[in-house]
């Protein structure tokens, strides 16, 4: 067994991300992990549809959502999963420069989605006197939302560690996982958002 | 050396299969997209009707369908163990979201 | 490297060695290690209890004082004693039954010991800084949003700690079995604790994220002044009540599934017989995995959930008794026309059977809906899951203790205080909950401080705690008996008890520090007995001897759960001195940073060379 994990670029490995067993494992990890994720997101989603309807006496869901920031953000968060497969496409291809540029572009799309949601967050706080104390609906509202929040930003803090510290490095069997990993992360990011656009938002407004 | 040369053959055999599977991947992007326009239309046109949260769910799974059988692969060989994994989380997660609309009252 | 810090003596060295070992027999024995100290911890509140409960309206303690008590005991049994015990067991024997040299992310594994250990700290500091949690080990809102003082918040934030390492524990299970089998040990070749760890972590995957939520919204309640809870503002106590039993229940299972393993070992040990319908116990566990998922709302009979769901959630709760009956006919099976050697491992499970099909029984009563109402909040539930948990898991961790010991530190227990140890504490453990199901009957409630003279409930109680002397006597035997058996017990060879039929059998006891020199071939269930049947004296290698790949020892996993720990101080005082938000973002701080160190810094490992392998008996 070879010691180093440099990529031999005329025996490319189908997938360098699971060319080591410890690709494999952490492959797997991640998967095991998002399984946990789901049940972790199914409480927060249960909590919410349980509290929805107790506004006590502040704003309602049609009252406060709007659409149009929402669809933003969606737009945001599914084009960011397309550009992280392309990173991954060119990962497979061992062209790094490529794959750190795509990535850059993913992490660029989070930020821009973040951005919105801390706008909405200020938005509801200061015109609509809506936090996290007001009542059981706010409650329930910012835990959700904000969970996955701050999943997007843990997401963001990883990848641009990873494009920092690899950087000068190039790919390589250790780090092709690490990529890989996160990229299944965020992709498990927009399947929470997609139910969030539509449980919380399109559905709160519809009566 | 001949043996170079057929991992060469090897490796464009290999690219290739990566650019077709990216088409597919933005097949499915575009897929996405849609099902979120006509979600989201479903809502801006106000459309009168007691179908249209169940439209909304189906939407948002089918879409969810997408992301994790195209975008993470979960139908390709050696996903065995990480779907069925995710299906135990879906079926938790099915009897949560009935839990918390169906069976919690004062 | 890990190797010259194990050969290097003296005592900082060794601390350092137990403080960054990530080899999965080392962290198991923290676990177990760990885990006694709080199981001795929780038997004293127990103990306490019972002195309390001896007469009529004793003022053995306060009424107040008993609260933190029975919180403590059930809360301390159940997540730092049970649990941790059996996740030390996990990660001791899992890893050489399916012929690993160790887990599939040592690092995490060590980071999930720390967390438990730190958690189970943060609770028991709460008894010196102003009381221990008070409202119950299921500490219902709004009664727990209400507790005055940080009880509570220690409870959210010691569970919120080590409930995250069981987390990754159990991930890393899942990931170890499915991809680092030896070479022939196909998944129906594993053998049953191997099964039982699985599905455990299985449970413990999709059962504790609802904890953690439960968690986080009580902590935000309590903390942050949000309303999750708070009726006032549209809040709805019975959600923590879902959220808690979603993960309590297939707690339950995640505590008795790794206990029907240990059975599974030992009854074929020493019945020199395979294990009666292998398949059908495999099957038998996957389908009380499912169904113990299904039925957390036999915990909630009386909050008012309609008929409808009453009767759904009885007739599930009722089906688990199948394949459990499964399981108990094919231990009789196993044993019958075996032949049979009788010890101290082998009295736990021949105790077990009836033992814990009691427990079973008053399950299936209790599953009745309509009747529930009835036994609801009294001594019966008491003494029904006492005679699962005691008679089945804590019957299974002492069997464990006699039949791995020898594997685990290369000395016999001794056999004539393991006997003694069994038998009074057999006799006090069904002295002690027996009667509790009749004063339960008789109307006796749960969780209550003081009982009134002359209703029929003292001659009841008093024997109660007559039992529990029992058991406390039996416990301090076990005590002694490992401590003696570490000065002067008897030497065991590898398969320590002659009829191992498991892959750990074939390792020398203890196992060198790298488990198998070779990975063994594994031909069939029950490899090591395959092979003994063929005059085999070891197992079949399925490598040539080669250099080991082995993982670092790391220091990171401790400091960052010292900065979690330190983080949680903070969240707790936070909310009455904005000072403590020091605390918060110190301890996160420290956390965070060593997340990066670990994210910066490569960890390739590194590799045994052969000629050091080869040097190594095996």
């Amino acid at each position: 067994m070879s010691h180093d994990h440099s990529i031999d670029p005329n025996n490319m490995p189908k997938d360098p991300a699971k060319a080591t067993m410890e690709g494999k494992h952490k492959f797997l990890g991640l998967w095991i992990f998002l399984g946990g994720e789901t049940v972790l997101f199914a409480c927060l989603f249960g909590t919410y549809l349980a509290l929805k309807d107790s506004a006590a006496g502040g704003p309602t869901t049609q009252e406060l959502y709007g659409l149009g920031l929402v669809f933003l953000m969606t737009m945001l968060l599914l084009t960011s999963s397309l550009t992280s497969v392309y990173a991954i496409y060119h990962m497979k291809n061992n062209d790094f420069k490529k794959m750190q540029l795509w990535m850059g572009i993913t992490a660029l799309l989070g930020i821009a989605f973040l951005a919105c949601e801390i706008y909405e967050f200020a938005h509801y706080i200061h015109d609509y006197g809506f936090t996290f104390r007001s009542s059981a609906f706010g409650s329930a509202f910012y835990a959700l939302v904000g969970f996955h929040g701050g999943h997007v930003v843990f997401g963001l803090s990883w990848i641009i560690v990873l494009m920092i510290r690899n950087a000068k490095r190039g790919l390589d069997l250790y780090n092709a996982p690490k990529y890989n990993t996160f990229a299944l992360y965020w992709h498990f990011i927009d399947v929470v958002w997609v139910f969030i656009f539509t449980v919380v938002y399109l559905m709160g407004m519809v009566s | 050396m001949p043996d170079k040369m057929s991992t060469r053959k090897i490796n464009s055999f290999q690219k290739q299969k990566n650019k077709q599977e990216m088409q597919k991947m933005v097949v499915s992007f575009a897929l996405m997209i849609f099902f979120t326009l006509v979600a989201f239309a479903l809502v801006a046109l106000e459309i009168p009707s007691t179908y249209v949260i169940p439209l909304l769910l189906i939407l948002a799974v089918v879409q969810v369908g997408f992301q994790f059988f195209y975008f993470m692969h979960l139908k390709d060989k050696g996903h065995e163990v990480p779907a069925q994994i995710i299906y135990g989380g879906i079926f938790v997660t099915v009897l949560v979201a009935l839990t918390f609309t169906v069976i919690t009252w004062w | 490297m890990g190797m010259t810090s194990a050969q290097k003596s003296g005592f900082g060295a060794t601390l350092w060695d137990w403080l960054t070992t990530v080899d999965h027999k080392k962290i198991g024995i923290l676990y177990l290690a760990a885990g006694a100290f709080f199981f001795l911890l929780g038997g004293l509140e127990a103990v306490i209890i019972r002195i309390q409960l001896i007469s009529p309206e004793n003022d053995f303690i306060s009424a107040g004082l008993y609260n933190e008590m029975i919180t403590m005991h059930g809360t301390t049994m159940i997540f730092f004693a049970a649990t941790p015990l059996l996740f030390g067991l996990m990660n001791y024997i899992m890893p050489l039954q399916i012929g690993a040299r160790d887990v599939a992310f040592p690092f995490l594994n060590s980071l999930g010991f720390w967390l438990f250990l730190f958690g189970g700290i943060m609770l028991n500091i709460s008894w010196f800084t102003g009381g221990a949690p008070d409202a119950g080990w299921t500490n219902y809102a709004p009664l727990s949003i209400q507790s005055p003082g940080h009880g509570v918040d220690y409870y959210v934030m010691g569970l919120q700690l080590s409930g995250a390492g069981t987390l990754m524990s159990g991930i890393n299970f899942i990931v170890t079995i499915v991809l680092m089998r030896a070479p022939g040990m196909t998944y129906m070749r594993m053998p049953l604790f191997t099964w039982t760890t699985f599905v455990t972590s299985i449970l413990v995957l999709f059962a504790f994220p609802a904890l953690t939520v439960g968690l986080f919204l009580m902590m935000f309640d309590r903390m942050f002044g949000s309303a999750f809870f708070d009726a006032a503002l549209g809040g709805n106590a019975v959600i923590w009540q879902h959220l808690f039993w979603i993960f309590g229940h297939p707690e339950v299972y995640i505590l008795i599934l790794p206990a029907f393993g240990v059975f599974s070992e030992i009854l074929p040990t020493f019945a020199k017989k395979r294990l009666f319908g292998y398949t059908a116990m495999v099957f038998a566990t996957f389908l009380i995995a499912f169904l113990g998922f299904m039925v957390w709302a036999h915990h909630m009979f009386t909050v008012g959930l309609g008929a409808v769901a009453n009767s759904i959630f009885a007739v599930a709760t009722m089906a688990i008794a199948v394949p459990t009956g499964i399981k108990i006919f094919n231990w009789l099976f196993t044993l019958w026309g075996g032949s049979i050697k009788i010890n101290s491992a082998m009295l736990w499970s021949l105790a077990f059977i009836p033992s814990f099909t009691i427990g079973g029984m008053t399950g299936v009563m209790l599953a009745s809906s309509v009747a529930d109402y009835q036994y609801h909040d009294t001594y019966f539930v008491v003494g029904h899951f006492h005679y699962v948990i005691v008679g089945g898991v804590v019957f299974a961790l002492l069997a464990a203790m006699h039949y791995w010991w020898p594997k685990m530190f290369g000395r016999y227990l001794h056999e004539g205080m393991g006997q003694l140890a069994f038998w009074t504490f057999f006799i006090g453990f069904h002295l002690t909950f027996f009667i509790q199901h009749f004063l339960g009957l008789m109307g006796m409630p749960r969780r209550y401080w003081v009982f009134l003279e002359n209703q029929g409930l003292d001659t009841g109680n008093w024997i109660s705690t007559l039992g529990a002397f029992f058991m406390t006597f039996g416990v301090i035997v076990f005590v002694i008996n490992m401590i003696y058996t570490t000065i002067k017990g008897k030497k065991a060879p590898g398969d320590a008890w002659g009829t191992g039929r498991t892959l750990e059998w074939a390792t020398a006891s203890p196992p060198i520090h790298f488990n198998f020199k070779q990975m063994p071939l594994v031909r069939g269930l029950d490899p090591l007995w395959i092979e003994k049947m063929e005059g085999n004296e070891k197992m079949t290698p399925a490598e040539p001897v080669d250099e080991i790949h082995m993982p670092n020892g790391s220091i990171l996993p401790l400091i960052m759960t010292i900065g979690f720990f330190i983080a949680s101080l903070g969240f707790i005082y936070q909310a009455g001195n904005s000072y403590w938000l020091i605390a918060v973002y110190l301890g996160m701080a420290i956390g965070l940073i060593c997340m990066l160190i670990r994210s910066l810094k490569d960890d390739h490992g590194y590799h045994i060379p052969k000629e050091e392998v080869e040097r190594e008996d095996d």
